[in-house]
């Protein structure tokens, strides 16, 4: 029995934004489920006193002089969009 | 005899008393393509005609006396999640199959002061996920010691157009091994610099707080020349370190007498194979022979580094990943008729099933409800272990043990099974948990005839001895001087 049900399964699809076909979606939670209760071993420690480590470095925020320099041309960054007219990008309508 | 089986040293002696030119390396590049390439399968990308042009031209320069950049000359190979300008960047991903980037990696536009020549953009496993390029969109880099086998990965390509003498050295990079594991399985010298020593600034980010650019060469000095030329602090990457970049090439003297070397016990234990095992013994005894001393240590939370990296390198790939998506560059679907549905049916048609896997890994720890059980745990866990490291460092210079728990698998053999495939990287990962830099050397082969590699890792910002320490073992064994007869 998996700890993760279909219904989780796609839920957290729809989060990734990933269509998943129905199969697909068994495969995940049959390897989600190995995977966590793989990542369950972290349990056994005891990390209430121990601090979270998100970066290695000693580092804080990092700021530099707030200079305006010039962008990127705008007909090269449309370049790579898959449809663009004008210098904009286009996508589907959001708004009906 | 291979061009390339000379070191930068000798080949810019060379070129200096105008025995060869760079049109000559250049030409020996394409020409080994020409031969091995059908086999070896390393590129995704060649940039013959900008390359030879740029050949003729610091050819010119050479004539006027204008050689000056570190690396005159020197033909290289780029992995392709590192952005060229105008050279397609695909991360061995269809999403991005037709990506022409518009600006330059840091680390690429100081390969350009350095002078060195861009052969092409080298296979990889789809986003750097992967131990064996078998996740690469496009096609399986070969081994080149024997075709039947993987490269490793995810910096496969890097690691097998080095050792088949396709470019003379190439940069990988490496989140949990990715440049280390590849170069053990190819017989290469592969070095994952201390996190925030390069830049990360046009490096496609898979695990932000892991991933590190870093040289893939023949020799142990053609690796410090490499690593110098593509260091410092860049203010593109606000993780990079404000530290001094020191000369790496002088720390080459050879001599590591009263060096004091850590092994730790969990890094010969279980898990681990016997010819690695034995092949670390061997390299231990040669390195007494230097005059080093060794003792046996403990890494106490080794066994949990694996789970805490999937965890966290998953979950950083999740929100990394979600840039694509369509709109401004790669891939989009033809399927869809909303924005959402155009999103998750791009996505799907994009990306590999390792990549869906990770992502839906990550997204799923993440997400609410579940962050304190999976994340922040791992990150916890992340403290342990790079304590285990600052503890251990507190007594010794340089930590030991073998980069890999068995030399190069073969091609389809753990590819349907995840975990194992993951548990490959069970020596690698923790490095990149406490962001030290870690080095592979060659140490032996194995009874198939594959190499093996021997991990040497450092205290933060400290590769000049690890250098030291694999440069004194290299030339004290010739492992370096055999080549695969492709």
């Amino acid at each position: 029995m998996s700890r993760i049900s279909m219904e989780q399964v796609k839920h957290v699809a729809h989060l990734a934004r990933l269509a998943i076909t129905e199969e697909e979606a068994q495969q995940f939670q049959h390897q989600l489920d190995q995977m966590i209760s793989f990542a369950e071993q972290l349990n056994e420690l005891d990390t209430d006193q121990v601090n979270p480590t998100s970066h290695v470095l000693d580092m804080k925020n990092v700021m530099r002089e707030d200079v305006a320099k010039p962008g990127l041309p705008v007909e090269e960054v449309v370049k790579n969009a898959p449809d663009s007219k004008d210098g904009y990008i286009r996508v589907p309508s959001i708004i009906e | 005899m291979s061009l390339f089986e000379q070191k930068v040293s000798e080949l810019h002696e060379r070129l200096h008393k105008k025995e060869i030119s760079v049109t000559d390396l250049v030409n020996e590049s394409y020409e080994r393509i020409g031969q091995v390439e059908d086999k070896v399968k390393a590129f995704l990308t060649l940039d013959e005609e900008n390359a030879r042009n740029q050949a003729k031209q610091l050819d010119d320069q050479l004539v006027k006396g204008e050689n000056e950049g570190s690396l005159f000359g020197m033909p290289i190979g780029v992995k392709d999640n590192i952005v060229t300008k105008n050279l397609r960047t695909t991360c061995g991903s269809k999403i991005l199959e037709n990506f022409d980037p518009i600006y330059d990696a840091t680390v690429v536009q100081k390969l350009q002061q350095a002078e060195t020549v861009t052969i092409g953009k080298l296979n990889m496993d789809e986003f750097a996920m992967g131990s064996s390029n078998e996740n690469s969109a496009y096609q399986a880099t070969r081994n080149p010691w024997n075709l039947d086998y993987v490269p490793g990965g995810s910096s496969g390509g890097s690691a097998a157009s080095v050792a088949s003498g396709e470019v003379l050295f190439s940069l990988g990079s490496d989140t949990g091994g990715s440049i280390r594991q590849p170069a053990a399985y190819c017989g290469v010298v592969g070095l994952k610099p201390t996190y925030g020593r390069v830049s990360r600034f046009g490096l496609v980010a898979f695990a932000s707080s892991l991933d590190q650019i870093g040289p893939v060469t023949r020799t142990v000095e053609d690796n410090a020349y490499l690593l110098g030329a593509i260091s410092g602090l860049d203010p593109m990457d606000s993780t990079s370190a404000n530290v001094d970049v020191p000369n790496f090439v002088n720390s080459l003297t050879g001599d590591v007498r009263g060096m004091k070397i850590a092994v730790p016990k969990e890094y010969l234990g279980e898990g681990v194979g016997e010819e690695a095992r034995n092949s670390v013994l061997e390299a231990l005894k040669v390195l007494e022979g230097l005059g080093a001393e060794w003792e046996e240590v403990s890494l106490p939370h080794s066994k949990y580094a694996l789970a805490a990296y999937y965890l966290l390198s998953s979950s950083e790939a999740s929100a990394n990943l979600s840039r694509f998506d369509g709109v401004r560059y790669g891939h989009r679907t033809d399927n869809a008729e909303t924005l959402i549905e155009m999103y998750k049916q791009t996505r799907a048609e994009g990306f590999g099933d390792e990549v869906k896997r990770r992502i839906m890994l990550g997204t799923f720890s993440l997400s609410s409800g579940y962050y304190d059980a999976y994340y922040k745990k791992a990150q916890k866990v992340r403290t342990l272990i790079k304590k285990d490291f600052e503890d251990v460092f507190e007594k010794y210079d340089v930590i030991v043990g073998p980069t890999t728990p068995t030399p190069a698998f073969k091609i389809g053999e753990k590819v349907d099974d995840p975990l194992t495939m993951y548990a490959n990287d069970i020596l690698t990962i923790p490095v990149n948990l406490a962001g030290v830099p870690g080095i592979s050397v060659p140490c032996g082969f194995a009874a198939n005839g594959l190499p093996l590699g021997l991990q040497m890792i450092g205290k933060h910002f400290d590769e000049s001895t690890i250098y030291r320490a694999a440069h004194a073992f290299e030339q004290a064994t010739d492992f370096h001087k055999q080549f695969p007869k492709l």
